[in-house]
């Protein structure tokens, strides 16, 4: 009884002290209603949209649109990435009916955002269906579900995979490059008899390992308008965890955590000799590796079978039209010229090094230059061609956080030396499995 | 110490030995840390990952510190002054509060004094984590998220304040004394400022000390209200920062000299408000 009392007392001082800060800030005023807009309509007058992302610099190029288009006003808001704090921001403002208009949102973000309702259909805005052909194949479907009249974001970046690999190494030990995942296996071989290990096998990207079995057409998750279907344990799926068991086991990877100083030292003093990683990991091993500048070259990812030209992706984010958002139409102006205009394009790639996911947008002049960190190479022109023939089917699940943290688990297990890679995906399908169930999202058992 | 003192000489040296090496071990477990920060501060990008951790590379501390400085307009001194007018204000409206709160329940009979003196500790029980989400939901019912308000007024609460107040409050302020002033025709306003604080000075500086820290390292209510990047905390702006570090690489320098810039208000706070500190602690445990 006595401690019911005290709590009581607790919410009614919160509830006082809150009513003092309505009084304080009540100026501001406004309802924030979630209008259901399907028409495309402009609003009358000036409008003001907020927009919220974590991409360093967002603000000097929402300027450029503020400068030009004085009646539509944006502001942008940040904070910190996706799963570090954004997306559930997001969420609590959905439920307090005060998110912002616009909101940047991973692909592998975006299924969970759709099954809980927090997104803006903006197809009946014209000119957002009829930008389809402007954007990478599989970008489309990404943002529309497959859905019949729908889009419920612009597509803004992406991740082509490639191979980084030591140039030099690879001469100096007359080991051809590998084209073929089997010859990447055999050099793995080669390199370890010299003391190096061709790659390393990171615990926790999960959706690297994700884009691995995109690349082999592999599905992790499906929806016919139904139900889901997760399908972590495909054919494609456990052909590629048993691949990279197979050099977990004979120890011709490394195991290092990734994204830490001895995984950038392993890159850095030679002892691993090729990354398969996104377009954005260019800079990653410039940072992480300086002393072995010049000495690298991109190629394309190695194959299943010799003469394909498949590739995966790791990463992107798009810009979607948040649930509430009163001015959905001049929203979606702004995201398409965020998102495909060449002025945009091109500083977002200055200020963030962003690569587009327009057809267009892969030969902006800043893309044409050879690198000099990978010999003056002009890599970009090889993950424009990767971008191209990543498979347009790959479907992320809505609760891919969740699925990461389970198969990393498992994964940390194989690296520790307990089960395999296949056992974690296994584990991985009836978490994942579970956690729609609990959700309440019908799923395929 | 005076059991130490008082045994035999062997005994007193093993024991002197075991005290030091404890001492010791946790004296390296506290600075090892910020002295990685600070060595990793005086490198260069490139040497950061490519030197040892704990030994200088080349000294670049002041090119940091300028490239810090000038990064993104200077977003990151606003974010030390936000922090500083966040923790300063609020510490010291919290500790007057909490100094008048706890006078009050230890100086005044009045019905259900110990009722709301529960209620009081009871909220020291509960974690500010626990109430973000709450406060959150409350604040968007005003229209009062992603406000300086919205941070600030959260951070002048103190339950702990209170009772820290209270238990000092009545060991360090006689009754006689307040009777006296009482008599001598001081309003009860007047008798608490120009007497019953001056007494409890050391315990008001304790609060404020406490009160400081945990505003200065809030970080998960200004994660939850605030989007607007001018009005971050210095915590949550490195966070930031620190998320898009696989993005853009280089902001990686400035996270680690922005994290060791962020330290030394706090250091400046303890060592300029040490010995009243000290005092207060101690008053506080006797009772």
């Amino acid at each position: 009884m006595h401690i019911k009392n005290s709590k009581r007392i607790v919410a009614l001082g919160v509830l006082a002290a809150i009513s003092l800060t309505g009084c304080a800030a009540g100026g501001s005023g406004g309802s924030a209603g979630g209008s259901d807009a399907a028409a495309c309509a402009p609003s009358d007058g000036k409008v003001e949209l907020s927009y919220t992302s974590w991409i360093p610099g967002i603000d000097k190029v929402v300027d450029i649109w503020n400068k030009e288009n004085p009646d539509i006003q944006v502001t942008v808001q940040t904070g910190p990435n996706g799963n570090g704090g954004t997306y559930k921001n997001f969420f609590n403002q959905l439920s307090a009916g005060n998110a912002p208009d616009l909101g940047q949102i991973e692909y592998d973000a975006l299924p969970n955002f759709r099954v809980q309702d927090g997104l803006t259909n903006i197809a009946s805005c014209k000119n957002v269906t009829e930008s389809k052909d402007d954007f990478i194949d599989w970008t489309w479907n990404q943002v529309t579900f497959g859905e019949k009249d729908s889009v419920y974001a612009i597509p803004q970046d992406t991740g082509p995979m490639a191979m980084y690999y030591r140039k030099d190494l690879f001469e100096k030990a007359g080991i051809a490059v590998p084209t073929t995942w089997d010859e990447y296996a055999e050099a793995a071989k080669t390199i370890r008899t010299q003391g190096g290990y061709i790659t390393n096998f990171p615990q926790n990207d999960v959706n690297w390992f994700a884009g691995l079995v995109w690349q082999a057409d592999g599905r992790w998750f499906s929806n016919d308008g139904d139900k889901w279907d997760v399908t972590l344990t495909s054919p494609e799926s456990e052909k590629v965890a048993d691949y990279w068991q197979g050099l977990i086991s004979t120890d011709l990877v490394s195991k290092v955590p990734a994204w830490t100083d001895e995984w950038n030292n392993a890159y850095n003093t030679g002892s691993d000799w090729t990354w398969i990683s996104a377009v954005w990991g260019a800079n990653s091993i410039s940072s992480g590796a300086p002393d072995t500048s010049g000495n690298w070259a991109v190629a394309p990812m190695p194959q299943w079978k010799a003469g394909e030209n498949k590739a995966g992706n790791w990463g992107g984010s798009s810009t979607a039209v948040l649930k509430g958002s009163k001015h959905p139409y001049e929203a979606a102006q702004f995201a398409l010229w965020l998102n495909t205009s060449d002025e945009a394009l091109t500083a977002l790639n200055k200020e963030a090094n962003l690569y587009p996911a327009t057809k267009a947008g892969l030969k902006l002049p800043v893309l044409g230059d050879g690198v000099d960190f990978y010999g003056g190479q002009k890599i970009y022109d090889t993950f424009a061609t990767a971008a191209n023939e990543t498979n347009s089917d790959f479907v992320w699940g809505p609760t891919m956080t969740q699925t990461y943290g389970d198969v990393a688990d498992g994964f940390g297990e194989v690296l520790g030396g307990t089960g395999t890679l296949t056992d974690a995906l296994k584990t991985g399908q009836k978490k994942t499995i579970d956690a729609l169930d609990a959700a309440a999202i019908p799923v395929n058992k | 110490m005076s059991q130490i003192s008082a045994g035999a000489p062997k005994e007193k040296l093993a024991s002197r030995t075991a005290a030091m090496i404890v001492m010791g071990v946790s004296t390296l477990y506290f600075l090892v840390p910020i002295w990685w920060l600070f060595i990793g501060s005086t490198k260069s990008r490139e040497q950061f990952s490519s030197t040892a951790g704990l030994w200088f590379a080349d000294f670049n501390l002041f090119t940091n510190i300028g490239d810090l400085f000038a990064y993104n307009d200077g977003v990151y001194l606003r974010w030390m002054l936000n922090s500083i007018i966040y923790a300063s204000f609020g510490a010291l409206l919290g500790t007057l509060f909490a100094a008048m709160c706890g006078y009050a329940l230890a100086k005044y009979r009045f019905p259900g004094r110990e009722l709301i003196f529960n209620t009081v500790l009871g909220g020291v029980l509960v974690p500010a984590t626990a109430l973000a989400l709450p406060l959150f939901l409350i604040f968007s019912q005003f229209n009062a998220t992603n406000t300086f308000w919205s941070v600030f007024l959260p951070s002048i609460v103190s339950p702990f304040g209170v009772y820290l107040a209270r238990i000092f409050a009545a060991a360090s302020v006689p009754d006689e004394l307040l009777e006296a002033a009482r008599l001598d025709g001081a309003g009860e306003v007047r008798t608490f400022f120009s007497v019953s604080r001056r007494l409890m000075t050391p315990a008001l500086v304790t609060i404020f000390l406490f009160q400081f820290v945990a505003i200065w390292n809030n970080f998960f209510l200004p994660l939850i209200m605030l989007r607007d990047q001018t009005l971050f905390p210095v915590t949550l702006g490195l966070y930031t920062w620190n998320s898009q570090v696989n993005q853009i690489p280089e902001i990686r320098t400035f996270v680690i000299i922005g994290a060791f810039l962020s330290i030394i208000p706090l250091i400046i706070a303890f060592l300029s408000l040490q010995r009243f500190w000290r005092g207060g602690l101690g008053a506080g445990s006797v009772k």
